[in-house]
This record gives structure tokens, C-alpha cells and sequence, in this order.
């Protein structure tokens, strides 16, 4: 103790935050991130602004339509909430390979409970949730418990549950789904107004809480960001999400159609409900950095008191629950249910999404909102290609090249990071 | 050292008479072993002495088969790695401790995190870490906010004892902390592991490196075959008799007896 005494206030805190020195060292420091191969949400931002542009020098009287602009989150939703899932089984380097197909049962469970035998809606989407927590459940006991490969293990389940969806589903192949309560979510808009609301809500709650971060950080007397950075941050995201409110706030039916469609679609504040909440949960709780440690270096939780296995059937268990929840979107948005609801395409998609997000296949990297902006690149490709072509062979060739991209993208910073020793 | 000055002799921890089997191998045969608060005591020993299990049964990690442990002169028995920490005995091991993907404040407290309510208490716990590093007169870290991927070994060694220091503990054991490192690096971590013992803690010290032996150890514990071939003061002894020790059993008439020493070594 004696040698200390005299130390000035600890010297490692001065690069404690980026952004001390206001914007200009907050953009240097972000600088050298990418350039050490941390790159987060570039690639994906990158992508969507690329893609945007792409399609609508090739088709910009169909793709950059307000009406297309509201179909687009509409076909990404279930991906992002199905890659959002993911992201945890992902975290932890592990794979689920089932969620499509989990999603499928979900959604089968809810369309038979509902429309044939008249339960009340809520109870026909817990009985859907339970179906997923059971799923995941099974799946992490033998990869966690008993320590088979969770892509054996999946694999196997993604041939079960596939069988399974069929009997639940039975032989009339398509089951409808006339719930209003299930429907409005994809097929229903906000208010104008409440879709103004809803805008300032997420705006100022974004700013209230990163602001009580930057107090709370103030008054324990550590270093803080420049106020100059956190205004940059605010605006950014305000200018997005009031640009984004305002074109879906616009008449997006043709002129002259008799019935008026305009306002936000209510899936968009339940995604991004889902994504506050498992955003809080993965960075605010111990339970989110035991996921982290558990990713990065099992031994080391393990040997940190850690419950290993617990932490991984948490994440199976969240993971095949929001498949249900992005079963149950898929079902709002096809009005029914069939054997093709959810399925190898739409857990390909999600996978897809979170590692061109900018989750790591190898774990221990990740975060929620990786799946909403590699969900948004991915539901771009899938509007935007079947206008320029209609050849599904090209789209799946293109579709295929781009995740390879994405996941060269992954790779070539990884190695950087690890050059850079980041 | 300062505390054996002030008359402080009592043992911090004591072992009498350690014996632990692994099947048919007889690993540890009545060993004994003392650390004193405030001094480092080395562990040293060939490969295959015992000292791994040694101190793997401190931790808890294996049960002794017999004999007996004090700490803080009550004894006691340990059932497993939380009852040691509770009883703030800490080990830092040569790898896999920490996790890359993780900043330094994280991984201090992995595991055991701060919370207020169900929230992670990130100020608390940045502000503790950062005094407990600069308790100990660690300078060499960038941030506590960087990536525990981004530190050199010697850094990654700091931040696992500090983590070690961070829970009031007593007893803290080294195992190897300087065997992958470099000159300036283990010079790091030797000040660092000699600034443990001055801020009152009993350091147990493994390392084959005799360097590191003379320049921190206070007391030195030859192990040879599983057999404590002695402990000895490390100014009543040189070089070369510690390393007879380790490969003999015997140095002089300190050791093993003559008999004992040949029996062992033919088995």
C-alpha cells in the first residue's frame, strides 16, 4: 500500500472512454476500431445503404416505393426476431439449426389451437411459447447435459420437428388463420399520430438513458464521452427514425384506391420491444456477460463459479421461444399456416442476418441489434432481387454469394483483430 | 520480511502430514507445508513432485486422503473451490483464466458481479477495479475498458492476480505466473507478486525458475517425488542446494535422509 499512496488518480483511466475530447477524437477512435478489425455495424449498414441504392437504380418505380418500404419490414421481421434468437445460441459458439422448423411448430400449434379448436388467442400463443421452451429445453439437455454437438443435435431435431409440423398441421396442408388479434400485427398500422408517439418515445428514451449512463458515470468521478458525442449519437438515430416514421406515415396505396393504408406496422414496436429487452438483458445483466464469458472461454467461467450448462439451456431455451415468436409473425403475415411456415429458408435468412449483423460463429461476439441490421440486408435481397429477376436460381446463387460475403467479411476482421489484438 | 520482524510467526496456513492418491500413485506422502502471512513462499519442485496437486487440494479442487489443514490457526476442511474462496484463498492459474472477449473489468469480476438490483453496477465495479489495480501499483494497463484480448501475457497475468486480490483475500497461489513471459514482463509480475505479500497477504509462489525463487521468496518448499524434501528460509540457502533439493531430495544435511531419499528415487 505505502508504494501507492502518492499515485496520481489512476493513469490507465484517461482512454478509459472513447470520446473524451468531444467528436473529432470520438471518430479517430472509431477509426482505428475498424481498422483493427472491430468492425460492428459498418458491414451491415454498408450493405443496406449499397443494396438500397442498387435496386433502386434497377427497379425504382417498384423498390423504392413507401408501400415496398413497409413490405420490407414486414418480411424481415420474423428473420429478425428468428436471428435475434440465434444470436444467443451463437454467442455461446453453438448452433441451432432447428429454429426454422421450431418456428414452424409454434405456429402450427397456435393455427390448430385457434381456428380449429376456437381457443381464446392468448392462451393459443402461450400454448405456442411452450411448445418453443419445451423444444429448447430438449435440445440443450443433450448438448449441454449430455454433450452431443448441438449441430448433431439440431440437425436431428430439424428433421423431427419438420415430421412433427406435418401431423400437427394434418392433411389439409393449410390451416387459416382468422384471428383478428393474431392478424393485426402484421396486416394492421398505427395511428399517424400514435406513430409520431411512437417515434419520440424510442428517440427520447434513448437519449434519457444513455444520458443517466454518462451521469451515473459523472458522479461516480470516472471519465465520461464529450456531451458533443452523445448529441451525434441522439441525432443520428432520431434523424433514422423519423425519416423511417414519416415514409411509413405517408398513403402508400396507389392514387385514387378507395381505401386509405398508412402508419407504422405494429410489429415494428413489438421487434423493437424485443430488442430493448434482450438488448438490457444481454448488456445489463450478469446473466447477459455470463453468456459472454461462457462464449469466450468456458474453462475460464467455469473455473469463475459460472453454471456452464445453465447458461447454455437458457440460451437454447430463448432461442427456440423467439423461433415461436417469429413462427407466430410468419403466421400474422400469411393470413395461415402451411408445411412451408418458417422451414430451412427462413432459419438460412437468420443465420444469415446475425452474421452479417456481425455475430461470430465461433462465440463470444455479438450483439440483439446485429439481427435487425443484418436482418434489414437480408429482407432487402429478398425484396428487392425477385423484382429485377424472376429466376429463383439466380436468387438463390445471389443469396448464397452474399452470406459467403458476409461471412469473409467475419472472418478477414476476426483475423485482423487478432493481428491487432483486439 | 516485515512481518516476521513484528514477531507475527503464526502460520497463516499449515499442512501436517498431506497424503493423496490417485489410484494405485501414491502422489503426496505426508507432506508438510506452511505459509506465514506476508511472505512469499515458493513452491518448487521437478515435474511430477506433487505441486499441481498440492495445491489443487488447498483449493479444493481434490480432497487430501488424510492429514490435516489449519488456516488462521482453527482447522479446517475444504469440500470444494467456493468453500476456499470463501475462505479468501485465491489461485491464479497459468492459463485459461480469462476470458478474451471481455474487458478487464469484466473479467475482475466474473462470476461474482456487482449488482444493483438486477442491474449489473458497471461504476462500482470499474471504480473498485481500478483501486484495487492501483493498490498494487499497476501501470501498465491502457484502460480498464479494453479487451482482455488486446493485453500482452504479462498484463493478462496482472489483471488475474488483481482479480485475486479483489476479494479480501488471504491466501493467494501462483501457479507459474512468469513461465510464458518475457524479461521486462516477469520483472512486472515479480514486483507485483512481491507487493502482494507487503500488503499482508501470504503468496504461494510454483515456478521452476530459481531466479524468480531468490528474488521473491521468502521461505522456499522443495518438493521431490512427493515428498516435502524441506522448507527452508530462502536467505539460509543458494542456488545450488535448491536445485539438489528438487532433483535429490537432499543438499547437505538438509533434505531427506540419505535412505529415505534413495527409496523414494527407486520407486
Amino acid at each position: 500500500m505505502s508504494t501507492s499512496t502518492d499515485q496520481p488518480v489512476s493513469q490507465f483511466e484517461m482512454e478509459t472512454t472513447p470520446g473524451q475530447g468531444g467528436l473529432g477524437e470520438a471518430s479517430g477512435a472509431y477509426w482505428e476500431r475498424i481498422k483493427g478489425g472491430d468492425l460492428g455495424a459498418l458491414p451491415a449498414v454498408l450493405g443496406c445503404v449499397v443494396l438500397a441504392i442498387v435496386f433502386g437504380v434497377l427497379e425504382p418505380d417498384s423498390f423504392l416505393t413507401e408501400q415496398n418500404f413497409a413490405n420490407l419490414l414486414n418480411q424481415g421481421a420474423a428473420i429478425m426476431v428468428l436471428a435475434m434468437g440465434l444470436v444467443f445460441v451463437l454467442l455461446l459458439g453453438e448452433i441451432d439449426l432447428s429454429a426454422g422448423f421450431t418456428a414452424g411448430t409454434g405456429a402450427a400449434i397456435l393455427a390448430v389451437t385457434l381456428t380449429e379448436h376456437n381457443w381464446a388467442w392468448p392462451l393459443s400463443v402461450l400454448a405456442a411459447l411452450a411448445t418453443g421452451v419445451a423444444i429448447g429445453l430438449a435440445i440443450a439437455l443433450l448438448v449441454a447435459r449430455l454433450g452431443i454437438p448441438s449441430f448433431v443435435v439440431t440437425l436431428a431435431f430439424f428433421l423431427a420437428l419438420q415430421g412433427a409440423m406435418l401431423l400437427i398441421i394434418g392433411e389439409g396442408g393449410t390451416i387459416p388463420i382468422r384471428n383478428d388479434a393474431i392478424l393485426t400485427i402484421m396486416n394492421k398500422n398505427m395511428s399517424v399520430v400514435l406513430g409520431w408517439l411512437f417515434a419520440i418515445i424510442v428517440i427520447g428514451g434513448f437519449a434519457a438513458a444513455t444520458y443517466w449512463a454518462i451521469l451515473t458515470r459523472k458522479r461516480a468521478s470516472l471519465p465520461v464521452p464529450a456531451i458533443s458525442v452523445w448529441a451525434a449519437k441522439v441525432v443520428a438515430l432520431g434523424a433514422v427514425v423519423l425519416i423511417a416514421v414519416w415514409l411509413l406515415n405517408q398513403e402508400r396505396q396507389r392514387p385514387n384506391a378507395p381505401i386509405v393504408i398508412q402508419g407504422v406496422p405494429w410489429v415494428v414496436p413489438l421487434v423493437t420491444a424485443l430488442v430493448v429487452v434482450l438488448s438490457f438483458m444481454l448488456m445489463r445483466t450478469s446473466f447477459g456477460r455470463h453468456i459472454y464469458a461462457v462464449g469466450g472461454n468456458a474453462e475460464a467461467a467455469r473455473r469463475a463459479g459460472i453454471g456452464v450448462a445453465n447458461v447454455k439451456t437458457a440460451c437454447f431455451i430463448l432461442c427456440s421461444t423467439l423461433a415461436v415468436v417469429a413462427g407466430i409473425l410468419l403466421a400474422s403475415r400469411d393470413n395461415s399456416v402451411s408445411p412451408t411456415t418458417g422451414g430451412a429458408q427462413t432459419l438460412l435468412y437468420a443465420v444469415g442476418a446475425a452474421v452479417i449483423g456481425g455475430t461470430s460463429l465461433f462465440g463470444g461476439r455479438g450483439k440483439i441489434y446485429d439481427a435487425i441490421t443484418g436482418g434489414l440486408v437480408v429482407a432487402i435481397i429478398a425484396n428487392g432481387l425477385p423484382l429485377v429477376t424472376q429466376k429463383s436460381g439466380i436468387q438463390f446463387i445471389i443469396n448464397g454469394l452474399v452470406l459467403l460475403l458476409a461471412a469473409s467479411v467475419g472472418a478477414i476482421s476476426r483475423r485482423r483483430a487478432a493481428a491487432t489484438g483486439r | 520480511m516485515t512481518s516476521a520482524s513484528q514477531g507475527q510467526q503464526r502460520e497463516l496456513l499449515s499442512l501436517r502430514g498431506i497424503n493423496k492418491s490417485f489410484g494405485a500413485v501414491h502422489v503426496l506422502r505426508d507432506v508438510d507445508f506452511d505459509v506465514r502471512p506476508g511472505e512469499v513462499t515458493a513452491l518448487v519442485g521437478d515435474n511430477g513432485a506433487g505441486k499441481s496437486t498440492l495445491i489443487k487440494c488447498v483449493a479444493g479442487i481434490h480432497p487430501f486422503d488424510s492429514g490435516e489443514m489449519v488456516f488462521e490457526g482453527s482447522p479446517i476442511t475444504i469440500h470444494g473451490p467456493k468453500d476456499a474462496n470463501a475462505l479468501g484463498i485465491e489461485i491464479v492459474y497459468q492459463d485459461l483464466a480469462l476470458c478474451d472477449n471481455l474487458d478487464v473489468v469484466h473479467n475482475m469480476f466474473l462470476g461474482r458481479e456487482v449488482k444493483s438490483g438486477i442491474v449489473l453496477n458497471e461504476t462500482e465495479m470499474e471504480k473498485r477495479a481500478g483501486e484495487t489495480l492501483k493498490s498494487l501499483s499497476v501501470r501498465t494497463l491502457r484502460s480498464l475498458r479494453q479487451h482482455v484480448s488486446s493485453l500482452s501475457g504479462g498484463q493478462r497475468q496482472t489483471v488475474a492476480i488483481a482479480r485475486a486480490v479483489l476479494w479480501n483475500s488471504k491466501l493467494v497461489i501462483l501457479d507459474e505466473p512468469t513461465a510464458a513471459l518475457g524479461v521486462a514482463q516477469t520483472e512486472q509480475v515479480l514486483n507485483l507478486v512481491r507487493r502482494l505479500a507487503e500488503n499482508g497477504l501470504g503468496v504461494v509462489l510454483i515456478t521452476h525458475n530459481m531466479n524468480d525463487v531468490f528474488q521473491v521468496a521468502d521461505s522456499i518448499a522443495c518438493l521431490f517425488l512427493g515428498q516435502m524434501a524441506a522448507q527452508v528460509r530462502a536467505k539460509d540457502v543458494n542456488n545450488t542446494q535448491v536445485i539438489e533439493l528438487i532433483t535429490a531430495g537432499r543438499s547437505g544435511d538438509i533434505g531427506l535422509r540419505p535412505a529415505e531419499a534413495a527409496a523414494v528415487g527407486t520407486v
